[in-house]
């Protein structure tokens, strides 16, 4: 007969055949068996959180800095719950995670027991799938299959319910094969007709872009190879949303830079004008479209998506061809060259007129602010950071805000897996904990989470969990004393009524620093600011840095509520003359 | 369809709403009829009626017939949404006119008078396969099997007789001929 081990045994056991090595959790009564095997699987790290919800953040900034699917663990009742938020925003992100819950023992479920809850009917709508297992026999292939969906397809948040009692209840367990590639022809349904169709397209086009998402950074590293390349083979401009930073370099000439609300002026015109508009990986989401009828009116619209759903959801397309991005972007790389093999040549005339209008909307310099020699402007704060850092292979969080804009259009990224924000479901908070998880994925690299003072307070107590484990992360506050965006919507939409957007009280952030036990540093003055930040990156300890910035400081370009792309605010001085209507004003 | 207060999903064009019958195979299992119904209900789709049963006992396979309205474009999403599902084995949708397929819902009727009334009663049901399933000396229970309409026109029509419960299932579909459901 077959060993037998125990359930908790069986989910390490798993854990190790998935490779995993770090974990990312807090214990509780419901997953106390599982926490007590900790000790006998080496392979495994557990990192302690301090709120679940740091917990899951930081197994997403694990996740999505290092492509392997992040792992919490977390008990039963207000442990589940915590966790919600970060599943969520897993879900709207399409990041891997795999949650284990504990759960009351079988026979107490559904008695209001002590910190029971409806953890699978919870987190039914915020994960993929999720699975209560109540038999030993099925734990081992049920967390197998958990990590099978977490990252086949397009990623997402799962969760495994385990009943305590099923934690201490033995079966035997089969060794799983991790197969190398899961992700294969399952979701690949497009045929060698689609991408002829593509590239008849593509050649027939004069004012063509590529609106790119983040799935082609969850496609792999391969995908961005691929995508560079087939923007050098069609010498097509390139536009990506928040998400897709990083999977087109930052500094290249093709890249028109972000679009939607906070995007450049050249990329919501050129998107806003194209007569060929080639999504690859992302998803329309609205703050990208404006004013869905007036959305790009006269293209026609290609979508390159893994997830069929999200094709015609939002906006009807021309030209749908599902499949993993790095595999559509490389057959059509292949049949260009192979049946069209001067495509940029023969094509850079016909492009040449919209290479131009682009250039005119570009010299609009939509990013431009007046900076200032006596207080540091908040955009000077983020470029400043970039110039000091791009050297070094940064890794950047952010929080939610006003100041995830500007590190938007501030920030360059010229690799995938750099950037690590939270755009579908605007998480504040998010940062801190993310980058706690990316410094664990990545002990050697600079991480710095760009925040702002309101966000970082939601999970500023995961700074005792970057010292715990010596984990130097830097947290980079543009701290203007307020809600910033809040406070902007107010100004713009709300006769500058500052509802409860002024954060009073604030603790003093070098003190806190020093409580934590890391290290505190202040810049008042545009003239000290580089030394500050040098100092910052030359410390091999966390950092919390507290930059005071203009506190009314406006993040533009921005597409005010109910308009299309090409009626953008570009400033202070220009959003007199376009004044919002009172329609606006109700929209979100 | 509510109206969304988003200025970026404003509602500028509604498509036309048609009315359609999605029928979903799944794993009976826990929770499933929940993901499904949460499903509609997240994402603001609507259910006209609602029709499950375990039909496979070997595979575990139970059949789930839905009758939904909405634009071509949400019909559509409800079915790719359907088919994301884990449990979700196939998803099959069908416009209520089309003529190839077969949909029928059940009702039973209460009725209580005199001899005349619940004779008056049966007639009225006779074109929908009246079966008495139990009667006594002042009332008797009527089975039927029609169109939603016809149930409702039906149900309108014994009020006279004497109706004093009715109780009804979602439609259940089927195609006609040797054809299956893909």
């Amino acid at each position: 007969m077959s060993k037998l081990y125990s359930g908790a045994d069986i989910v390490f056991k798993c854990l190790e055949d998935q490779e995993v090595e770090f974990i990312f959790g807090y214990p509780g009564g419901a997953v106390l068996p599982i926490y007590d095997e900790l000790k006998n699987h080496s392979s495994i790290k557990h990192i302690l959180a301090r709120h679940e919800q740091g917990a899951g953040h930081a197994a997403e900034g694990y996740a999505r800095s290092s492509g392997k699917p992040g792992v919490l663990v977390v008990t039963s009742g207000p442990g589940a719950t915590n966790a919600v938020t970060a599943l969520t925003d897993a879900y709207m992100d399409s990041v891997p995670l795999v949650c284990i819950s504990g759960q009351v023992p079988t026979h107490l479920i559904g008695t209001d027991a002590f910190q029971e809850c409806d953890t699978t009917g919870i987190t039914r709508p915020c994960t993929k799938h999720n699975w209560l297992v109540k038999d030993i026999k099925n734990l081992g292939k049920t967390i197998h299959k958990a990590f099978e969906v977490a990252t086949t397809g397009r990623p997402g948040p799962v969760l495994v319910d385990i009943p305590k009692d099923v934690q201490f209840q033995k079966a035997s367990y089969t060794k799983f094969k991790k197969q190398k590639k899961l992700n294969g022809k399952v979701h690949n349904q497009f045929s060698q007709k689609d991408i002829d169709e593509l590239i008849k397209l593509m050649s027939k086009a004069s004012k063509p872009i590529f609106y790119t998402g983040g799935g082609v950074i969850n496609s792999g590293p391969k995908a961005s190879e691929l995508l560079r390349e087939l923007v050098n083979t069609t010498g097509f401009p390139i536009t990506t949303t928040l998400q897709g930073l990083g999977s087109y370099p930052g500094e290249d000439s093709h890249f028109l830079g972000m679009l939607g609300m906070h995007g450049s002026y050249e990329a919501n015109n050129a998107m806003h004008d194209c007569d060929l508009m080639i999504n690859i990986g992302a998803r329309f989401d609205d703050r990208i479209t404006g004013k869905i009828d007036e959305f790009s009116p006269n293209s026609k619209k290609v979508h390159i998506d893994i997830d069929p759903s999200s094709i015609n959801k939002n906006v009807k397309v021309d030209l749908p061809i599902v499949g993993d991005v790095a595999e559509v972007i490389g057959s059509t790389i292949k049949t260009i060259k192979k049946t069209k093999p001067d495509f940029a040549k023969s094509n850079k005339q016909k492009i040449s007129k919209w290479w131009e209008k682009i250039q005119k909307w570009r010299s609009v310099k939509s990013f431009e602010f007046v900076n200032s020699t006596e207080t540091i402007k908040p955009q000077y704060a983020v470029q400043r950071l970039y110039e000091l850092t791009k050297n070094k292979d940064t890794y950047i969080t952010t929080e939610v805000g006003q100041h995830q804009m500007w590190a938007a259009q501030h920030y360059k990224f010229d690799k995938p897996n750099r950037w690590m924000t939270s755009g579908g479901l605007g998480t504040m908070g998010y940062g801190l904990p993310a980058a706690v998880g990316v410094q664990v994925a990545h002990p050697k690299k600079l991480v710095i989470d760009i925040a702002g003072e309101a966000s970082v307070l939601m999970t500023m107590q995961e700074m005792s969990t970057a010292v715990q484990y010596s984990l130097p992360i830097k947290i980079f506050i543009l701290n203007n004393e307020y809600m910033g965006m809040v406070r902007q919507w107010q100004e713009l939409l709300h006769e500058k009524n500052y509802s409860e957007s002024y954060t009073a009280a604030l603790p003093d952030f070098v003190k806190l620093a020093e409580a934590y036990g890391c290290v505190g540093i202040r810049a008042k003055t545009p003239d000290e600011l580089d030394d500050k930040i040098i100092e910052m990156i030359n410390t091999d300890r966390p950092v919390i840095f507290d930059c005071m910035v203009d506190k009314e400081e406006n993040c533009f370009p921005m597409i005010p509520s109910g308009k299309p792309h090409n009626e953008m605010l570009l400033g202070p001085k220009d959003q007199k003359e376009k004044k919002i209507t009172e329609k606006g004003k109700t929209l979100v | 369809m509510a109206n969304s207060k988003s200025a970026y999903s404003s509602p500028g064009k509604i498509g036309k709403f048609h009315t359609h019958i999605i029928v979903v195979w799944v794993d009976n299992e826990a929770g499933v009829l929940a993901r499904v119904v949460g499903l509609f209900s997240g994402r603001g789709y609507n259910i006209e009626s609602l029709a499950v049963a375990e039909i496979d006992p070997k595979l575990n396979i139970s059949r789930i017939t839905i009758v939904t309205t909405g634009t071509p474009q949400v019909i559509e999403q409800i079915k790719l949404q359907l088919k994301k599902l884990v449990p979700v084995h196939k998803v099959a949708d069908f416009k209520r006119e089309d003529r190839n397929v077969i949909f029928k819902e059940m009702a039973l009727f209460k009725v209580v008078g005199n001899n005349s009334k619940r004779k008056k009663a049966l007639n009225a049901c006779k074109k929908y396969n009246a079966v008495i399933l139990d009667k006594t000396n002042k009332s008797c229970v009527i089975q039927i099997t029609a169109l939603r309409r016809e149930i409702d026109l039906t149900a309108k029509n014994l009020k006279k007789y004497g109706l004093v419960s009715v109780s009804r299932t979602g439609a259940v579909a089927m195609t006609r001929g040797s054809e299956i459901f893909k």
